[in-house]
């Protein structure tokens, strides 16, 4: 089986001004998610309690916040996984885990005849700041790190600015999803956030080594062209491996359960962010800014000053 | 033709062979299992383990399988429920006398593999259940109580010399922000140097300076930073080794107990359930101190009055809260104890004590001319509360003094002796901290993350269920792709798998988590990456007319650069979560770069040998089934 039998002669080049603009739309509509709703981040972050509880029967999330309230529990979020499982999450408190397990349960108790606690979770609002520092510095130096690697890799900066910008570009969509749909925003995600920075660099790389190959069989190549051929001879590998990714991140996201849900939902949404990047934009910026055979392969100069005496 | 060296084919087949060997141990999965050793460390022996599998068995908890190694008998379950079941009856039966038991999970592997020393891979806390606690130590009460011992030596010198003074004070100096220095004010006219002469014999590595304030001369001693930071740091190795020591008391299964930063200290409890009891033991800070009561003096007169007598000090009795007068001067306290078991004595429950040689010679000085008279054992407990003051909630540090037991000295003793005075339980526990030693400074709990066993399970199933029908969705859609080098590439796949495993079971420090089960489901999917550039160089080159065999070795050839290339920044994010990551992340991180490393040899040396078995050497291909 092959999903192009023969190989594939899509002018990407020509069309990129419309690609162009759909992703500063998505930019901007992610920029202005962040500024309105914000990220929904999780008691990793914020520090709090989170509880996760199983009931023997279906249940009602509405009826698990009254009795939580009754219960004198200020303001708590409830959210359902599946029918039976909830998850409660509670603002930063002074009390220790065993206090607020006894408490809930017996807030509980009123609502369903035996809910059993799988997972409690008291983060301090202090290590919940920590955290949200140390996740920045982990991000920043992620970036920094592949800055400097595609800096030294390709000899030519508009290569890497191309790239750089996908690294970005990537990122900021998984964190614009999350933001629009509120998908609670803890450290397996930033985690996933990194892995996806890795990846969808990866298909950049390999297209931008077969860049450096085209123009290697010939160096008179018309730079737009280098680049449609270098993208169609690399398309199949790249709608391959993505495939193959998804099919293992897709049994994540359906079989991993609710602590890998987030994890997986930003990992998926990255790989599609990153196909999309390294076909559409990366080599596109590269190219609008004056990517030329001799800057991959810089001619050799002649001195100016000659050394005889 | 297509050759490929003879060493390298010997390298392959030997790391896969060695890592199947150490992967087997893993694949025979682990058993929820109960873990019971006698409180006093002895050996168990197979009579006792025969009687403890009867008594489950008639509690429908019959062991599937009973290790008994030395003194630690491990009881394998066939499910979560059969193994609380069997906990809940054990501890009901014998954890009050004999025994102390812990949840864990066991290798289900024959102890064959662990007699060569070939372990399956450690459970993280989110696999297996139990709790996870990050304490600060409040590193500023270590530097208070340095401070209240220089005031008490300083108080001391000046009254022994009959140097007339106005004050000793704890002040900040500096902009440290917390005290650091103490001073003495003297009266006007007094001379400061003089009075830094006598001050220097009582605390002799401490910088005296002579000042003059408002009020008059004074002298200071400031702590330098470095005295600071290291009081600090032996705070927090004293800490560490007074947590351990508890927690092994406790009776946990591999329990971990490690610095976190600069001033935290993370217990990992595989197996331990929301327990307060835990939890409070962990967190005590007592210690103990033995007094001559004062018998001039009436308690219940100086109860009334408020104020004790001059030399002694006023106590409530743990218990009545009678009043008890103590005189100041301690004879032994609580760091010189070398060791404190429960015992029965005539009185009831206590503790029998055992002292260091120091703390022996002062008890025999003391009891030898004190026959008759009354000795006091003041227990001191700190802690933390919390209350409400004007609607916010605001912490304090209180410190709980009683005296636990009063007793007429009744002989001359020397080093070990007995206290009464409590209930069994108080004195299990007051034996039990005693024990395990003091803490150097208070503990305060800022992250408490607890797993029930039977969701930890739930976990171990989910992500082995998304990795078999992950891999078998890859393998079958490779198979249907690439044909017969699908099925190759299947193979190396899960040959990485295999690898990874490996590895994960030599690296003792990485526990799995469920993170880390999602980073090998995606390593796998990532490391089909090579082959699919490899396979699709060798199409290319198919389609360019070129012969199956040089296809094959200019489909490697030509691939490694981007496949080298495109992992290198994969291998970037990984790196930067191992460092910044803990817990869970941290374990995905290891996999992240362990699986770069096993997918880039598996794909390009593993595939590479196993084609050209197939294909290589000099017969004629006409056609790759690609």
């Amino acid at each position: 089986m092959e999903f192009f039998h023969k190989q594939t002669n899509f002018p990407f080049m020509a069309t990129r001004k419309v690609w162009y603009g759909l992703s500063a739309a998505l930019m901007i509509a992610s920029f202005v998610s962040f500024a309105t709703l914000g990220l929904n981040y999780a008691i990793d972050f914020t520090g709090g309690v989170s509880i996760d509880v199983k009931f023997p029967t279906a249940i009602d999330v509405d009826k698990v916040r009254a009795g939580l309230t009754n219960a004198g529990f200020h303001e708590p979020q409830v959210q359902s996984f599946g029918a039976r499982e909830v998850n409660i999450r509670l603002p930063p408190v002074t009390e220790t885990g065993d206090v607020i397990r006894e408490r809930v349960e017996k807030a509980l108790s009123g609502v369903a005849s035996s809910a059993e606690i799988g997972q409690l979770e008291v983060v301090g609002s202090q290590v919940g700041a920590e955290l949200r520092t140390s996740a920045m510095w982990a991000l920043g130096f992620t970036l920094l790190g592949i800055f400097i690697y595609l800096a030294l890799r390709f000899h030519t900066w508009r290569l890497s600015a191309g790239a750089i910008l996908a690294v970005i570009h990537d990122p900021i969509l998984v964190l614009g999803v999350f933001s629009v749909t509120q998908t609670p925003f803890d450290l397996p995600v930033v985690a996933a956030v990194l892995a996806v920075i890795g990846y969808s660099l990866n298909d950049t790389v390999v297209v931008f080594d077969r860049i450096r190959e085209r123009f290697e069989a010939s160096r008179r190549l018309a730079p737009a062209l280098a680049l449609d051929q270098a993208i169609n001879q690399t398309l199949s590998r790249t709608i391959m491996t993505k495939v193959v990714t998804a099919i293992v991140v897709v049994a994540l996201l359906f079989l991993g359960g609710p602590v890998l849900r987030g994890f997986s939902e930003a990992l998926l949404i990255g790989i599609v962010a990153g196909t999309y990047s390294s076909i559409w934009i990366s080599s596109a910026v590269a190219l609008d800014l004056g990517l030329k055979a001799e800057h991959v392969f810089p001619t050799v100069k002649k001195t100016a000053v000659d050394h005889l005496p | 033709m297509l050759e490929y060296a003879r060493w390298k084919f010997i390298l392959v087949g030997s790391v896969l062979l060695v890592a199947l060997i150490l992967a087997l141990p893993t694949v025979f999965g682990q058993a929820p299992a109960l873990q019971i050793a006698r409180k006093d460390r002895a050996n168990i022996d197979t009579t006792a383990q025969a009687s403890i599998e009867k008594f489950l068995g008639g509690h429908n908890a019959t062991p599937v399988r009973s290790v008994l190694e030395g003194n630690r008998l491990t009881l394998h379950f066939r499910d979560v429920p059969q193994q609380l079941r069997a906990r809940d009856a054990f501890n009901n039966e014998f954890a009050q006398q004999t025994y102390v038991s812990a949840l864990t999970f066991a290798t289900r592997a024959p102890e064959f593999f662990a007699k060569i020393g070939l372990r399956p891979m450690s459970l993280g806390l989110d696999l297996r259940g139990g709790l996870y606690l990050l304490y600060q130590v409040d590193v500023t009460r270590a530097i208070a109580q340095v401070l209240d011992s220089y005031e008490q030596q300083m108080r001391r010198a000046l009254a022994d010399s009959k140097t007339p003074y106005v004050d000793v004070t704890q002040v900040t100096v500096g902009g440290g922000g917390i005290q650091n220095a103490v001073r003495v004010t003297l009266p006007p006219n007094a001379d400061a140097d003089a009075v830094r002469a006598v001050l220097a014999k009582s605390a002799p590595d401490l910088a005296l300076t002579t000042t003059t304030l408002a009020s008059g001369p004074a002298v200071q001693g400031v702590l330098t930073e470095k005295q600071i930071r290291e009081r600090q740091d032996n705070a927090i190795q004293k800490n560490l080794e007074t947590l351990r020591n508890r927690v092994n008391e406790l009776g946990v299964a591999e329990p971990v107990v490690q610095r976190q930063g600069l001033d935290r200290i993370n217990v990992q409890l595989p197996g331990v359930q929301n327990s307060a009891e835990v939890k409070d033991i962990l967190g005590k800070v007592a210690t103990l101190e033995f007094r001559l009561g004062d018998a001039q003096n009436n308690a219940f007169e100086a109860a009334q009055r408020g104020r004790a007598p001059i030399g002694s000090k006023l106590y409530k009795m743990r218990g009545t809260g009678e009043p008890v007068l103590l005189k100041r001067d301690v004879i032994v306290t609580g760091d010189q104890l070398t060791d404190a078991k429960t015992a029965v004595t005539q009185e009831g429950p206590g503790v029998a004590i055992k002292l260091d040689a120091r703390g022996g010679e002062e008890m025999l000085k003391v009891t030898r001319v004190n026959v008759g008279r009354r000795m006091g054992v003041v227990l001191i407990e700190q802690s933390r509360e919390t209350v409400t003051v004007n609607g916010k909630p605001v912490t304090r540090d209180v410190t709980k003094q009683e005296v636990i037991n009063y007793a007429t000295i009744r002989g001359v003793f020397s080093n070990s002796f007995n206290i009464t005075g409590m209930q069994a339980g108080e004195a299990r526990e007051l034996a039990l901290l005693l024990r395990a030693g003091s803490l150097a400074a208070p503990l305060i709990p800022v992250e408490e993350r607890a797993v029930g066993p039977t969701l930890g399970q739930e976990n171990i199933d989910r992500g082995v269920n998304a990795l078999v029908i992950g891999m078998l969705g890859v393998f079958v859609f490779m198979a249907i792709y690439y044909k017969v080098f699908g099925l190759v590439a299947d193979l190396v796949l899960l040959s990485n798998v295999v690898l990874l495993t490996a590895l994960l079971s030599l690296l003792r420090g990485a526990a799995l988590s469920l993170p880390g089960i999602a980073g090998i489901i995606l390593t796998v999917g990532m490391a089909v990456d090579a082959n699919v550039l490899i396979y699709e160089r060798i199409r290319e080159e198919l389609r360019n007319g070129v012969s199956p065999q040089a296809a094959i070795r200019a489909g490697f050839e030509k691939a490694f650069s981007a496949i080298a290339d495109s992992n290198v920044t994969t291998l970037i994010a990984g790196l930067v979560l191992w460092v910044f990551g803990t817990g869970p992340i941290r374990g995905f991180a290891v996999v992240l770069t362990l699986g770069i490393g096993t997918s880039m040899f598996t794909a390009l040396m593993g595939s590479r040998a196993l084609l050209t078995l197939m294909y290589g050497g000099k017969r004629k291909i006409a056609r790759l089934p690609i």
